[in-house]
């Protein structure tokens, strides 16, 4: 037999294949305890409220009293709220976010601008409800309203859609804006046609994750929507008081009167939960069916 | 190492005493004292440069030369690069493209450009080719039907693809892709085509199939292609230039590059001495 050289002597082979065996199982264990956290905390919150669950429920009036009160108007300010704060944030954000991406020339401004977009989306949400309630209650004295809980929201999920744009924006790589220019196409064409759509799938991913947050948001509404609806089914007044279905969970679990005020918190969880990951599903459902499309 | 010349085929109608080009042709370009730098970088150095239509002008050198600078500057896709500067006259058709008139996206709508890694869009081999007309205004689904498969079939790749044009285009091979980007190129009905190292990523036989296609095309086409495949020009081109640190050390004929050089410079290049 030839002689071993030192190379082949100290090579650690052996032990690399053993770090990687022990890397690959140790990942899996942390994943596996993950999901069955998640899927336990699912199955107790689900599992409690859903089958009390009826439709009267879901659009009956709260009552402050007496056993029986559904969380209609709650439940309704929640998508109302939802969507308007959507309306607001989703054109600003993305704008944002690609004027940074593709607009914004390389400089200090720049890069304030960025690190202060960064710091804003890390802010704890409750001092964005602070700020509306400065904003609506003591500046422009509207009270406590749809109108205030929605903007605050906005502002709350502002510089989370900007960074996710930017950054899905920046991971196109070059060669997508290259092969479109080369063709005569302008800049906003470029952008409009060939980025954007290379990053819809992470852009999709930001939106859906910043509508599931205004959904479930509590503390923000709590100080700029309040913890009342009008009370009416369908009131879609802008200047009604803003309180959501998360505001109301905590309200019946903590104040609440009702003597059924357990089985409504159960409930309401369980379709906050059911809903938010039915959302989540949702609007991933076009992406999907382009990639399938293109797989094809 | 030496270059075998497989011109011998050729007709050879040309006047090989003459170095410059003949004029019987319309020039395409005329470029005149050219001169780019990178910031400090001086990239180009005074390029006098005239290339003809329905030719395929092949740009050799060694790297670092400046081939990639000079075929990015005639569709002006060196002013993506920051910090870029230019003194001199290009003219496209009679027309100087540095002009503040002229607008970059008209020049090159009419200049097509293919690049060294083929770079489809992340889209369908379908959309990839009709991503041209379409920003260019085209929205009639019949004639964007015929434009992907008139431009598909200009590529040679429409037997290859025509039962799956809308599956990704990244599921195809790499000399695919690249004959696609030229098919997405062709669809826009351009004047000319600039290709820079368009085989060096690929395998031998895509390479092959390639420069068969440019064979085909240059009937239609003006073709500029960057090389640093001596024998590829040798191949394919009608003239060629070779360039040195940023200038052109000799131009002329491919026949007369390559068999009889003028420049010491171009007969070392050629002959493997340095490069
Ligand atoms: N984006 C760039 N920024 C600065 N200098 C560059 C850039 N691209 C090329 N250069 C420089 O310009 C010269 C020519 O490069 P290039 O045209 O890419 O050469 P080739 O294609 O012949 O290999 C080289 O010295 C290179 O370093
Ligand atoms: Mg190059």
């Amino acid at each position: 037999m030839k002689e071993l050289t030192l190379y082949q002597k100290k090579r650690k082979w052996t032990l690399n294949f053993l770090v990687d065996k022990l890397f690959t199982v140790g990942l899996w264990i942390v994943s596996l305890l993950i999901v069955a956290l998640i899927f336990w905390l699912l199955y107790r919150i689900i599992s409690r409220g859903l089958p009390l669950l009826t439709f009267d429920f879901l659009i009956g009036i709260p009552d402050e009293v007496m056993e029986g009160g559904g969380i209609g108007p709650f439940l309704f300010n929640s998508f109302y709220i939802l969507i308007i704060s959507l309306i607001i944030s989703l054109p600003i954000g993305i704008g944002s976010g690609i004027y940074l991406a593709e607009y914004a020339p390389d400089n200090r401004l720049t890069e304030v601008i960025r690190a202060c977009v960064e710091s804003l989306a890390s802010v704890p949400s409750i001092v964005f409800g602070l700020f509306g309630y400065v904003l609506f209650v003591d500046v422009f004295q509207i009270g406590l309203t749809i109108l205030g809980a929605s903007v605050a929201l906005s502002l709350l999920n502002l510089p989370v859609l900007t960074r996710v744009t930017e950054e899905a924006l920046r991971s196109v790589p070059m060669d997508v804006r290259e092969a479109s220019y080369a063709l005569g196409a302008t800049k906003s064409k470029t952008i409009i046609k060939a980025v954007f759509p290379a990053a819809l799938s992470a852009i999709v991913t930001g939106i859906s994750l910043a509508a599931c947050r205004a959904f479930g948001e509590s503390a923000v509404i709590l100080l700029a929507g309040g913890t009342g609806t009008s009370g009416e089914m369908w009131d879609f007044n802008l200047l009604s008081p803003g309180g959501n279905l998360p505001v109301y969970l905590w309200y019946v679990q903590s104040e609440a009167l009702v003597p059924d005020a357990k089985e409504i918190a159960e409930k309401s969880a369980a379709v906050l939960v059911c809903i938010i990951l039915l959302m989540s599903t949702l609007l991933r459902i076009p992406v999907w069916l382009r990639d399938f499309r293109l797989k094809r | 190492m030496n270059i075998t010349i497989e011109k011998e085929k050729k007709t050879f109608s040309k006047d090989e005493t003459v170095n410059m080009p003949k004029k019987e042709k319309k020039a395409v370009y005329e470029t005149k004292q050219l001169n780019l730098w990178y910031g400090d970088n001086h990239a180009l150095k005074n390029i006098d440069l005239d290339i003809y239509e329905n030719e395929v002008t092949a740009i050799i050198g060694p790297s670092g030369c400046g081939k990639s600078t000079y075929i990015k500057t005639l569709n002006r896709m060196i002013e993506l690069v920051p910090g870029v500067r230019t003194s001199g006259e290009i003219s496209y058709r009679g027309r100087n493209i540095f002009d503040s008139d002229y607008r970059v996206e008209e020049l090159r709508t009419k200049v097509g450009m293919v690049f060294q890694k083929p770079n489809p869009f992340p889209k369908s081999i379908y959309e990839n080719v009709a991503y041209g007309p379409k920003i260019h205004g085209i929205r009639d689904k019949k004639i964007l039907d015929q434009i992907v498969e008139k431009s598909l079939r200009g590529a040679a790749i429409w037997d290859e693809v025509k039962d799956r044009l809308h599956t990704n285009a990244y599921g195809l091979s790499g000399g695919q892709q690249q004959r696609l980007c030229i098919a997405r190129c062709l669809a826009i009905e351009p004047d000319v085509i600039l290709m820079d190292e368009p085989t060096s990523a690929l395998d031998p036989i895509s390479t092959l199939k390639v420069e068969e296609l440019v064979q085909e095309l240059k009937k239609n086409f003006s073709i500029i292609i960057v090389t640093h495949n001596m024998q590829q020009a040798a191949r394919i081109s009608d003239k060629t230039a070779f360039f040195l640190n940023g200038e052109v050390v000799e131009y002329s004929d491919t026949n007369k590059i390559f068999s009889n050089p003028s420049d010491k410079r171009t007969e070392d290049y050629i002959t493997g001495r340095f490069g």
